[in-house]
């Protein structure tokens, strides 16, 4: 209950946040709030089950398209119907899209351990815009996605970026509320169990495969719901949008936020977000043939330096950083000089024939 | 018919290609049980590299040289400045390492070099050999499937008749012992990560010139299709990494040939799903211990 009043006060201050931004900050506010329901997933997913997912962009693109289907075809089907019957109809899709497939992958990451599941994921990003090619996807030019326009009651006061923002900041907070609640509850407690010792968590009843495949689906829904946003604020849905350079940056949102954290996750959503348009806008200062090589890959190199640094240095991240409380930190005693020791015993046992 | 054989040699050309970047993944597997999500873009360094020194000197093999130098500094760099500085508890630190690695490596490739795609030469003609009326390998495939021969007959000899290779292997799979008997283990992982990216090195360059050209992403789907190749074959298999890697290239050539080139990477993960779902080990791995 207290996790849900703070939400709605969260979403109550963002919404108020939005008077004070232009049209363009609006857009991209909206985009943040997309990416952020995406990276709170990822990040309670790799932080609290030890799971790295390279491939949560295609669980957005997932529940782009099932949102741009489901509100194409209700549209199609009661033209009469009110803006708000094909919204929640959208929503719904994307929901079922996205939680399908992150079903599907749970089952995979049941059996599967760390580099298996990312190198899987991995693989998906890289067959996304196959996918939309050979399934009926729309192919490079990808789904429309219906237009809402401000409602007439407020069309004095805000204007469209600013109603889309609303509506991001919604969907958000209905996404990403959940995702507190199992995280603080008993199912967040079973997640750590199972990472921290999954023999263990088994002998206690906990059931590993279980519990992965649901944290996986959870993970999963509002990844997508994430998509539907975006697909709100840019009215369409391509695979070129969900490439393997966006499935990264979703990472090292939550990893600079500090994986397992959702406030952390905000942060590093709107990082991602606005630090590359900052960069790229001040790279138009510098001489044009240097600017164009700078575009785009001077915030990706970044991001990059900024993330080795944070896996090298602060393992928490920066919600690690803000938070005063002192925290239990992961035991990092196997950096000794034997740093394969503690890994011994897995390679014995798996060890089989030489060469 | 003649289509079938047409697509099943230009298979095989890129399963050796295939195969070559499976077995560099394996080597960095089996010496400090890691994948190296960074493989991709360490590889495109080392492109670039040899695409400079080719492009100054006017010779392709002295920029082949180069460019397997810079594999094998890159890896021995990489190894000693992040990935042993990190938590080995979990696989999850050195994975979110090597994206921030490939990050920084590409993008810092797009800032040298422009983003756009450099064409790059094939030593010898691309153009088929005719025999009997049918098109086959073209003597640039006989290059790359001789090269990639040669040297992973090179790396069986080496991890199977030399000392170095009888101490690679023994750091690898008992540490502990290993280094009770003076083997100097932290070295081993080095030159296993050497040997490694400069192997993958080899397997991008021989694949560049055959594909669109040279961009930071050049070799991204390469380590994607030799991921699926070393799964499939077993992640600790060097001969499974062969199998696979000449059975993929054969699939995508014959699905790429029949159905779309579009098709093919979905097949590739139809593929690595099956194989991951019903035997995680791979194909041509043993059986492992179980743990409760």
């Amino acid at each position: 209950m207290r996790t849900t009043l703070r939400a709605a006060l969260i979403a109550l201050v963002a919404i108020a946040a939005t008077f004070g931004l232009d049209p363009f900050r609006n857009y991209q506010l909206a985009t943040a709030a997309g990416v952020f329901a995406a990276v709170a997933g990822l990040t309670v997913l790799v932080g609290l089950t030890g799971q790295l997912s390279l491939g949560h962009a295609v669980l957005m693109a997932a529940g782009g398209y099932g949102y741009a289907a489901a509100a194409t075809a209700v549209e199609d089907a009661a033209p009469g119907a009110g803006p708000a019957v094909v919204l929640v109809a959208g929503l719904g899709g994307a929901a079922a899209a996205s939680g399908a497939l992150g079903l599907l992958l749970g089952l995979a990451a049941a059996r599967l351990r760390g580099p298996y599941l990312a190198g899987l994921t991995l693989a998906l990003v890289i067959a996304l815009p196959s996918a939309a090619n050979v399934l009926p996807l729309g192919g490079d030019q990808g789904l429309p996605a219906p237009f809402f326009p401000v409602p007439e009651a407020l069309s004095a006061l805000i204007a469209v970026e600013q109603w889309h923002a609303w509506l991001a900041i919604a969907i958000a907070a209905v996404a990403v509320t959940p995702l507190a609640v199992i995280r603080g509850g008993r199912a967040g407690l079973r997640m750590r169990a199972v990472l921290d010792d999954e023999t263990a968590a088994g002998l206690s009843g906990v059931d590993p495969a279980l519990v992965k495949t649901g944290a996986f689906a959870a993970s999963a829904i509002p990844a997508g719901l994430g998509g539907a946003v975006l697909a709100v604020a840019t009215q369409q849905v391509t695979p070129g949008g969900y490439g393997l350079g966006f499935s990264l940056l979703l990472v090292v949102a939550a990893v600079v936020g500090g994986l397992g954290s959702i406030g952390g996750a905000a942060i590093g959503a709107v990082l991602v977000v606005v630090l590359p348009w900052l960069i790229d806008t001040a790279a138009e200062a510098v001489p044009a043939e240097l600017g164009r090589r700078l575009d785009g890959n001077l915030a990706v190199l970044l991001f990059g330096a900024v993330v080795i640094a944070v896996v090298l240095a602060r393992p928490d991240g920066v919600a690690g950083l803000l938070n005063r409380l002192p925290r239990r930190r992961p035991s990092t005693d196997d950096t000794a000089p034997s740093n394969h020791a503690p890994l011994s015993t897995t390679a014995l046992s798996k060890s089989t024939k030489l060469l | 018919m003649d289509r079938f054989v047409f697509l099943l040699s230009t298979g095989l050309a890129r399963g050796a290609v295939l195969a070559l970047f499976a077995l560099s993944l394996v080597i960095v597997w089996r010496a400090a049980r890691a994948v190296n999500f960074a493989q991709a873009a360490m590889a495109a360094v080392a492109v670039y590299a040899a695409f400079a020194v080719t492009a100054a000197s006017g010779s392709y093999w002295l920029g082949l040289a180069c460019g397997l130098a810079t594999g094998a500094l890159l890896g021995a760099a990489v190894e000693r400045g992040l990935m042993r500085r990190l938590p080995h508890r979990t696989p999850l630190p050195g994975m979110i390492g090597a994206i921030g690695l490939v990050m920084v490596l590409q993008a810092g490739l797009a800032i040298a070099f422009g983003p756009e795609h450099r064409p790059m030469r094939a030593p010898f003609s691309e153009r088929p050999f005719v025999i009997g009326g049918v098109p086959v390998l073209s003597p640039y495939d006989l290059f790359v499937l001789a090269t990639a021969a040669a040297v992973m007959g090179a790396l069986a000899l080496l991890f199977t008749k030399t000392s170095l290779g009888l101490r690679l292997r023994a750091a690898a799979f008992a540490p502990e012992t290993s280094r009770l008997l003076g083997v100097r283990v932290p070295r081993m992982v080095t030159v296993g990560w050497t040997l490694s990216v400069a192997t993958a090195a080899l397997a991008a360059l021989l694949s560049v010139p055959t594909e669109l050209g040279l961009s930071p992403h050049a070799a991204d789907l390469l380590f994607v299709d030799a991921f699926a190749v070393a799964v499939v074959g077993g992640l600790d298999s060097p001969l499974g990494a062969l199998a696979a890697g000449i059975g993929v290239g054969m699939l995508s050539g014959l699905v790429t040939g029949y159905v779309s080139a579009s098709a093919a990477p979905l097949a590739v993960l139809a593929l690595l799903t099956v194989v991951l779902l019903l035997r995680p080990g791979g194909l041509f791995a043993a059986g492992e211990a179980r743990k409760a």
